[in-house]
């Protein structure tokens, strides 16, 4: 028995051996983003906010910043639409071709974001859609699709079928059961998918350095700042990436792990 | 997957309400996903002459680009470093999703999860500076040799460092996809094996993995596919010697700005992924036909 307690204890240390190599690099970015120094030392050499104010006062930050939040509140607002409408699509509908239809909706991940970063360069210079905000905005989406499709197509799997036809057996129109029914109950992971593509689209470097050219977003100037020296500006900005994409990714996950009160709120007719 | 929403005669029809939320996507992806590696391919064919891209249909790109031995050299190179990491990550990974999935409970299962996914999405690229600061020479690493009187090692620059960033990359997805197919065997299965005086490891490998084959091959190969294309942590970790495809495309594109060049080089690797992905989903779901 003393040989299972043993093994079992092993097998957690690993895990948090995992939890840590994971979190080392995040843990390291927020010590040294207050450190004085241009290098990272052992001890610490003091403790400092002058990295924040420098990038807070240089306008490529701030501007990548804005940026950055407004690719990301459009590209989440597009996909989850998209997303929801292509998984309720698959959760109602059989057709022809609807495995096309479902890889269309979530292959593009499965592509290096080099690559479609790439592609989406050739072509989109091609139209002259190249070079703005809103040429990351068209690449971002077709990324984050998949994300807010996957969240909100297992939503749909947990309802109850016989709900909207109860609803179209009660002379609710197509229209109305979406609005009634399925719009409530899928409520949580609309607001996740949200969240999540929101943290996509905001940590997305590769496509929006190809596509969006002088018009950079938060990841894009970290991109470049990572091409030259040590530069500690790096840990500052970090430290807002971390804040804001761990955030997101949080609420995400909350507002999924919400969805068994959900269910009780459609069986009690409230919505 | 069930489909027994049907029930409506509207639901076969196709009506505007169908197409309302049926196309949108059609739409999207085909404009802006399809569209443009369909016009990958075509790029392929197009010269560049005085520095200035042509429509044209010529195989120079691909002629020019398969006959240089470092293209075929790094075209392996990448291979190899992918499939390294995707295993390293596999077998580092499995003990810590056995753990979560055998030795948690389910409140602290449903803690792990969540503190392992989070980082998942979040700014990879800083997460590859700091463990910059970490491995290099004058590093925090090598700062901890020091006082017990090592090293330094070199990490940054070298396979080491390439393989920690694909760690990182690939760890929290990895852990993810091992610890669903392993809740998902049979315990009874593990029982049976135990009363049947299956040792330990045996178990292991004998009863579980077989059991958990499909989430333990699909994760292997999510990580294949995010360390074969991934540019940060060969680059910056790796210090871009030798480079990997992805350095070769970028470094292609920057200097003297040859598109389709690089384009030959990102359809090799789409072909590539879709060669491996498909094989593993061929071995993932294979049933073994049993030996009587």
């Amino acid at each position: 028995m003393s040989a299972d307690r043993f093994i079992a204890y092993g097998l957690r240390g690993w895990f948090l051996v995992a939890l840590i190599f994971i979190y080392v690099p995040i843990v390291i970015n927020f010590i040294y983003s207050f450190s004085p120094g241009r290098f990272p030392t052992l001890p610490l050499g003091g403790f400092s906010t002058g990295w924040y104010e420098l990038i807070l006062s240089e306008a490529p930050v701030p501007r990548a910043f804005a940026n950055s939040l407004k690719a990301g509140v459009i590209v989440a607002l597009i996909s989850t639409f998209i997303g929801f409408a292509a998984a309720y699509t698959d959760y109602r509908y059989r057709f022809l071709g609807k495995n096309i239809y479902l890889a269309l909706a979530l292959l593009p991940p499965t592509i290096p974001v080099l690559i479609l970063g790439l592609v989406m360069l050739m072509f989109l210079s091609r139209v002259s859609l190249v070079g703005e905000l809103y040429s990351v905005v068209l690449a971002h989406v077709v990324y984050c699709i998949p994300f807010a499709m996957a969240l909100i197509r297992l939503r749909l799997a947990q309802i109850d079928p016989d709900l909207e036809s109860a609803a179209w057996n009660l002379g609710a129109n197509s229209w109305r059961a979406m609005r009634e029914v399925i719009v409530p109950f899928t409520l949580p992971a609309i607001f996740a998918a949200l969240a999540l593509t929101m943290a996509v689209s905001f940590d997305e470097y590769l496509i929006a350095f190809f596509v969006g050219g002088l018009t950079e977003t938060l990841p894009v100037r970290v991109l470049a700042l990572l091409q030259g020296q040590v530069n500690p500006r790096i840990n500052a900005i970090g430290s807002f990436v971390f804040a804001i994409s761990m955030s997101l990714v949080i609420l995400a996950q909350i507002l999924l792990l919400t969805r068994r009160s959900g269910n009780r709120g459609i069986a009690a007719g409230g919505a | 997957m069930a489909h027994n929403a049907l029930t409506h005669p509207a639901a076969r029809k196709v009506d505007g309400y169908a197409l309302f939320w049926g196309l949108p996507l059609v739409l999207w992806q085909v404009m802006f996903f399809v569209a443009p590696l369909v016009f990958l391919v075509v790029m392929t064919f197009w010269t560049v002459k005085n520095f200035r891209l042509a429509p044209d249909f010529d195989t120079v790109n691909w002629v020019n680009m398969f006959s240089k031995s470092y293209v075929i050299d790094t075209y392996f190179r990448t291979l190899g470093y992918g499939a390294l990491g995707a295993v390293v990550c596999s077998v580092l990974a499995f003990p810590a999703s056995y753990a979560l999935a055998f030795k948690a409970s389910p409140i602290v299962q449903r803690i792990g999860l969540f503190v392992i996914i989070t980082p998942f999405f979040t700014s990879y690229l800083v997460r590859i500076y700091s463990w910059q600061a970490v491995i290099s020479d004058s590093g925090l690493l090598n700062g901890l040799f020091g006082l017990v009187g090592l090293g330094p090692f070199d990490m940054l620059s070298t396979l080491f460092g390439t393989m920690i960033g694909y760690l990182t990359l690939t760890m929290p997805l990895v852990i993810l996809l091992q610890f669903f197919s392993l809740t998902g065997v049979d315990r009874n299965l593990i029982e049976a094996a135990h009363n049947l005086g299956c040792g330990r490891l045996r178990t292991v490998f004998l009863v579980i993995v077989p059991s958990a084959k499909t989430g333990i091959i699909l994760a292997c190969t999510f990580a294949f596919i995010l360390c074969f294309g991934d540019l940060v942590s060969p680059a910056s970790l790796g210090g871009s010697k030798p480079p990997t495809l992805s350095i070769l495309i970028v470094d292609t594109v920057k200097q003297g700005n040859n598109w389709p060049r690089a384009a030959v080089v990102a359809l090799m690797m789409v072909l590539t992924l879709i060669v491996v992905a498909f094989t593993a989903i061929f071995f993932a779901y294979r049933v073994k036909k049993e030996k009587t």
